[in-house]
């Protein structure tokens, strides 16, 4: 029996079948996008060297959940924050100038910065893990190093008995080059 | 106070360098895609995995969004916060409430002058005469202009309060900066930040390269006088005493410090430029329109 090795199964899944289109032009694959999503396809890729709202628009993706990372990040850097300086000041009290033992105002910059940093971080995280974790069959997808250059591309993943229509679909939206993965 | 210089700076290294990173992802990918040899090895693990699926971008500009959101009031908090470690001290010079602005505006000041002096030889380098244009160089410069005018401002100011507020130690050190022993490093300050930018005002000026170059030279001059004024000329002797045996005279590791720090900036400046996209590639391409059918791609 041949054993499964946990790391070619992460890093060099199997490939997913289906369709590749190459498109020189933006309004054709805004074309072939909507004649997709007319025709039942909502799992395929899109891949564009920059992003476009155009491209946005036509895919109407619900926002992206970053958002909450950052959110969360930051009130938990700014509670850090107050935290931090508070529990500091009372677990090794110090009067200085008649002053309260926990004075807020110089702590509030302490809180500031905490604030920005664990927002900052928690949305970076959100992205990684939204973006290149999360992002389920990305390594598998079939990919054009054109993609990143000055090509737009789409991937349908489809049985092979379903892709000689996927592949009309795509030559009549206007794609300059379809090929099967 | 210090902690707050660790918490202000640290934080601001950090999530600057993360911005840095996650902005050059989408052209890392993009030159891996056209890269080879060892360049094409490192470009694939820096770019992780980096396709530009709608998945990532939709993310990816959600995050950037907000990454450049936190990271503008980051600017000022930084800079208020290190003017506030010189504003709670008691030290005559120091102990003003004008320092947040006037370091936040002189940040900005230095730094665009920075740009420029780095950008004129990298322009030159590597051909990019296309792509940061005289355009780019007048705004540039018309932001130097108006930052470099609030700093003069503050320096008007500063002096003003000084005089005005009749403290007899305030009112000393800043005779001590002007007619001091350290005059020349004052007047230096004053000329490069205060005057020379006047020139700015000229669109002539404003569109030369050559002329840029040469004031934000200046203006970089001016900056670390700036520095050095209120630092060392503001310790210098006994602040409550002036004119008090004071002086200070650079040692061999002060001057290997400095030269230290440039070597520091320029040998990661170099490295990067060298083998990283120097302008975003992804945001030069998204200004442009993109290719439609029966239309002409645009150069």
């Amino acid at each position: 029996m041949k054993l499964v090795n946990p790391l070619t199964a992460i890093f060099h899944p199997p490939p997913t079948p289906g369709v590749l289109g190459v498109f020189g032009h933006l309004d054709a694959a805004l074309e072939a996008i909507r004649q997709l999503r007319k025709g039942g396809h909502t799992d395929f890729t899109v891949y564009s060297p920059v992003p476009r709202h155009e491209l946005e628009d036509a895919l109407d993706q619900p926002v992206s959940p970053v958002r909450m990372f950052t959110l969360i990040g930051g009130i938990a850097g700014c509670a850090i924050g107050a935290w931090l300086t508070l529990y500091m000041s009372y677990d090794w009290p110090i009067v200085l100038g008649g002053k309260p033992i926990g004075s807020i105002p110089p702590y509030v910059v302490i809180m500031f910065e905490m604030t920005v940093l664990f927002g900052a971080l928690s949305t970076i995280l959100g992205i990684a893990f939204n973006a290149l974790f999360a992002a389920r069959r990305l390594g598998t997808v079939a990919y054009d190093a054109r993609f990143t250059n000055d090509k737009f591309g789409i991937f349908v993943p489809s049985e092979s008995a379903r892709q000689s229509q996927v592949e009309s679909l795509l030559r009549g939206a206007g794609a300059e080059e379809v090929r099967r993965a | 106070m210090l902690i707050w210089d660790e918490f202000a700076i640290g934080t601001y290294f950090t999530v600057s360098t993360v911005f840095l990173i996650m902005g050059l992802i989408p052209d890392i990918a993009a030159v891996r895609d056209l890269a080879t040899g060892w360049r094409k090895k490192l470009y694939a693990i820096t770019a992780v995995g980096w396709r530009g699926t709608n998945e990532q971008w939709r993310h990816y500009t959600r995050g950037y969004l907000y990454l450049a959101a936190l990271a503008t009031p980051l600017v000022l908090s930084v800079h208020s916060v290190v003017s506030w470690d010189f504003a709670m001290a008691l030290v005559p010079g120091w102990h003003a409430t004008l320092f947040a602005p006037y370091f936040v505006a002189g940040a900005i000041y230095s730094g665009v002058a920075m740009v420029i002096t780095l950008l004129v030889p990298i322009r030159k380098l590597f051909h990019l005469e296309e792509i940061i244009t005289i355009h780019h160089f007048e705004n540039l410069a018309k932001l130097c202009l108006l930052t470099g005018l609030i700093v003069s401002m503050s320096y008007c100011t500063e002096n003003f309060t000084a005089w005005f507020g009749g403290n007899p130690h305030e009112r000393a050190a800043f005779w001590y900066r002007a007619f001091g022993p350290f005059w020349w490093a004052s007047w230096t300050m004053n000329i490069c930040n205060g005057l020379l930018p006047w020139l700015l005002w000229s669109k002539k000026v404003r569109t030369s390269v050559v002329a840029l170059f040469v004031v934000s030279i200046f203006v970089n001059v001016g900056m670390w006088f700036e520095r050095f004024v209120i630092i060392v000329v503001s310790l210098a002797g006994e602040p409550f005493e002036r004119f008090a045996n004071a002086t200070y005279n650079p040692t061999w590791a002060d001057w290997g410090i400095m030269a230290g720090s440039f070597g520091w900036f320029f040998m990661w400046f170099l490295l990067f430029v060298k083998n990283f996209p120097a302008v975003s590639i992804s945001e030069v391409k998204e200004v442009l329109p993109a290719p439609r059918r029966g239309k002409a791609v645009a150069a």
